[in-house]
């Protein structure tokens, strides 16, 4: 087990919140259960829960300890809006969980944050968007700088064609962060020990990352995204195609390293928005619906949309 | 009826027996459940293997009985003929029997026709007649026969499916031979005339001599001695104009290709694209000219400005155009590689805070490799087979050198020259033709071989 942590107090209070907050999600989804097996009623009734307004973020989207910062957030594909001024703050050293249905633009909005969106011509963004006070969209922000200080993990595991070694060293060579040989080895072996595959490849570092199942190529992006030693670390459901236990390794690491980074993640699994983050940002057709202390998400949520979604009523 | 006929109404036979047997299959099956029934293929199955029983027969003997028949016909008149005519030489005979044929053919007697030759006319016509009216009764009794039998396999637990599947598997298999067949005898018929080549001038005389003059004595009484054939001047001018070639194509190529895939926007793509595919369809004979009478021009007097000597003809001038000429090989089908790379590997490293060109070089060519070998390879066959372009502007002078400013001429162009003009097909001339085809076949094979072994290396390392 990975114990790095340093604040036992900060430990001991979230394994209270994650429990008590468990225990919650797991009622509410076997409500939900018995609510499926209900006549067709009910997808009125869900239609009509759809159908709840949005004015603004409620909750609180803004903190003092400001890491990243978006206000006025818009972002296009084409003429289609795909997210709506979408205003938040991701703190210093925390851990901010993003959840909502499919397709309301929690990767587009996680995308925005490192400048991806780029890399698709028809995508536009406006707004402003900030990292410690500094304009990322600036003229005099270069793009590559900004994504060796924010560091992503994709929804799809996207190996390079390149073997499990290379991988992992692919950045740290890139930014010239090791001097010697033996330096990049201690690198590549700490940063596959870190995201719990180290075990499985030790003996086949040579072998072709793109051979590895898809569990393991995923474990491998988040090895390789670590070995740069970014200061943000963005998220985009990267315990999707894990097991139990290496999800749990993942979320340690996760809270290991939000002693050291800002992380912002999503994630389809509310347990795991419960375990490991500090806010939680509910995002619901490209808005953003409510942010809030994760407990508070998912004990008390503000917003109608929100408890809906919580509690498995539609999504 | 004619053959025509017979295929048309054997077509019309076979729809007709498709249509039998998918309707049977329906009605000797029962409905297990709604909709459902208990054959174990789906009745269109059942109507191709009708069809396939009907057709495969008669087809088979439609094809033989047509080739075949007119050499049956032709001996049986021929052994009918009286015995003066039996008697006369073999060759006499054939021109009587020539003769025969076309009087039956035309049905216009002329004034040399003699009565026995009118007969046997005759003879011949009703014997060929005979032979269509039971070709037509056999392949259409053959066809419904077919029908009757493949009827009678009809039930529901016939398994009509697999049957159908494995007639189509062996007329794949057969489709395949054809190609591997015709490859293999075309090697045959090369090897085989190489051999007579070599029977005259000794293997090793050929593959290691530096002199290639093949003027041989086309007459006995003309003096002329004895040609030389080395072909080493051959084969090191194929290389070195295929070299120049692909120094030029390659990083053009493959520059144009990163250019187009990664860097151009959509309408210079629209545009660059089919311009350069252009490139690719004009004729040899317009480079060649182009060749001769620009590039080799220009080549001689820059040389000539900077103290070189160049001849008229070189290599070089050669070598650049038909680098320009393939550059569309390589850069078309890099192209579609590089383009075929997913995004998002590409994304995984602009994640990373790699820049535009780290990506390319480090993600996106070397995922990309093996289609681009494939291109460089395809151009490289291009340009070891060229023929037009050499002719025109390297010249026929067979030098053994390294030096692109000197002429040189290459396998292909030496082939043409060897079997263009008057000769003896079996004069060592003409057959070292054949052994400089096995040259440049056992060439292009070694570099496949090698192109293949390096992407496959390539694929099981990052694959
Ligand atoms: N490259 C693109 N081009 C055009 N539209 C896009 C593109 N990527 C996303 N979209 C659209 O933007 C909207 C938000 O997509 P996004 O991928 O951000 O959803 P998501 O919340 O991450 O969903 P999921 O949970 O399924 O991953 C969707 O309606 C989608 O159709
Ligand atoms: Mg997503």
């Amino acid at each position: 087990m990975v114990t790095a942590m340093t604040d036992t107090t900060k430990e001991k209070q979230m394994t209270d919140q994650r429990d008590s907050i468990n225990d919650r999600v797991a009622n509410k989804e076997s409500e939900s259960n018995a609510a499926d097996n209900r006549s067709s009623m009910d997808d009125i009734h869900k239609n009509e829960e759809f159908d709840i307004e949005i004015n603004g973020t409620v909750g609180k989207p803004f903190v003092d300890n400001v890491k990243m910062s978006s206000r006025n957030c818009d972002v296009f594909y084409g003429d289609k809006q795909a997210i709506f001024d979408v205003n938040v703050d991701i703190g210093n050293h925390e851990i901010l969980a993003m959840i909502g249905p499919s397709g309301c633009g929690k990767s587009t909005y996680l995308r925005v944050l490192n400048r991806m969106n780029d890399t698709i011509p028809i995508c536009r963004v406006t707004g402003e968007h900030k990292l410690d006070g500094e304009d990322i969209y600036s003229k005099k922000m270069d793009p590559v700088l900004l994504r060796a200080r924010v560091g992503m993990v994709f929804q799809k595991p996207n190996p390079f064609p390149k073997s499990i070694y290379d991988n992992v060293a692919y950045g740290a060579k890139l930014h010239g962060l090791v001097r010697t040989r033996s330096d990049l080895d201690d690198l590549v072996e700490k940063s596959l020990i870190r995201a719990g595959l180290w075990k499985e490849v030790k003996d086949d570092l040579h072998k072709p990352g793109t051979g590895l199942s898809g569990g393991q190529q995923q474990r491998l992006c988040i090895a390789r995204t670590i070995a740069v030693d970014p200061e943000v670390i963005l998220m985009d459901e990267p315990t999707s195609a894990l097991d139990p236990i290496a999800t749990a390794l993942i979320e340690e690491l996760m809270i290991e390293l939000s002693g050291k980074y800002t992380i912002a993640i999503v994630t389809h699994s509310m347990q795991q928005a419960a375990r490991v983050s500090n806010r939680t940002a509910y995002f619901h057709l490209g808005k953003l619906v409510e942010v809030n202390e994760t407990d508070k998400v998912f004990t008390n949520p503000e917003h109608k949309l929100t408890e809906n979604y919580i509690t498995g009523r539609f999504g | 009826m004619p053959v025509n006929f017979i295929l048309i109404t054997l077509l019309a036979l076979l729809i007709f027996g498709f249509i039998l047997g998918r309707a049977r299959s329906i009605k000797v099956a029962t409905e297990v459940r709604n909709g459902r029934y208990n054959l174990h293929s789906r009745p269109y199955y059942y109507g191709y293997m009708i069809a396939l029983w009907a057709g495969i027969p008669s087809l088979l003997i439609l094809l033989l009985w047509t080739g075949f028949d007119s050499s049956i016909v032709t001996s049986l008149t021929a052994s009918d003929l009286p015995s003066e005519i039996q008697e006369l030489s073999k060759d006499e005979r054939s021109l009587v029997i020539n003769e025969i044929i076309n009087l039956a053919e035309s049905g216009k007697a002329d004034v040399n026709s003699s009565e026995p030759k009118l007969q046997a006319a005759a003879h011949y016509l009703s014997l060929k007649n005979i032979s269509l009216m039971a070709k037509t009764v056999v392949v259409f009794a053959l066809a419904i026969l077919g029908i009757i039998i493949g009827l009678r396999f009809v039930k529901p637990e016939f398994r009509a499916r697999n049957q159908v599947e494995k007639i189509v598997r062996w007329v794949m298999i057969g489709c395949a031979s054809i190609a591997i067949l015709t490859t293999f005898g075309i090697v045959l018929s090369v090897l085989f005339e190489s051999l007579q080549f070599f029977k005259s001038v000794p293997f090793t005389d050929f593959l290691f001599g530096t002199h290639w003059n093949p003027q041989t004595a086309i007459r006995e009484d003309q003096v002329g001695g004895s040609g030389s054939f080395g072909a080493i001047p051959l084969f090191t001018g194929t290389l070195l104009i295929s070299a120049i070639a692909l120094t030029i194509a390659v990083p053009i190529g493959l520059m144009t290709a990163i250019y187009l895939s990664e860097y151009a926007n959509q309408a210079v793509r629209s545009i660059a694209k089919p311009v350069l595919e252009i490139l690719a369809g004009i004729p040899t004979v317009v480079y060649g000219f182009f060749a001769a009478l620009t590039v080799a021009p220009f080549i001689r007097e820059t040389g000539e400005a900077i103290g070189l000597h160049p001849s008229s003809e070189s290599a070089l001038a050669a070598g650049v155009v038909m680098g320009v000429m393939i550059i569309p090989f390589v850069s078309s089908l890099s192209d579609d590689v590089i383009s075929a790379v997913p995004q998002a590997m590409r994304d995984g490293s602009y994640g990373m805070g790699a820049t535009k060109s780290e990506t390319i070089r480090q993600v996106v060519i070397p995922a990309a490799l093996p289609g681009i070998v494939g291109g460089v390879l395809l151009a490289a066959s291009r340009a070891i087979g060229e023929t037009m372009i050499v002719v025109m502007a390297a010249g026929l002078a067979a030098n053994l050198t390294a030096n692109p400013l000197e002429a040189v001429t290459t396998i292909t162009v030496q082939i043409v020259t060897l079997l263009t003009g008057d000769q003896e097909f079996d004069s060592p001339k003409t057959l070292a033709a054949f052994a400089l085809g096995l040259g440049l076949f056992t060439v292009t094979l070694i570099l496949n071989v090698i192109s293949l072994h390096v992407v496959r290396k390539y694929r099981e390392q990052y694959e």
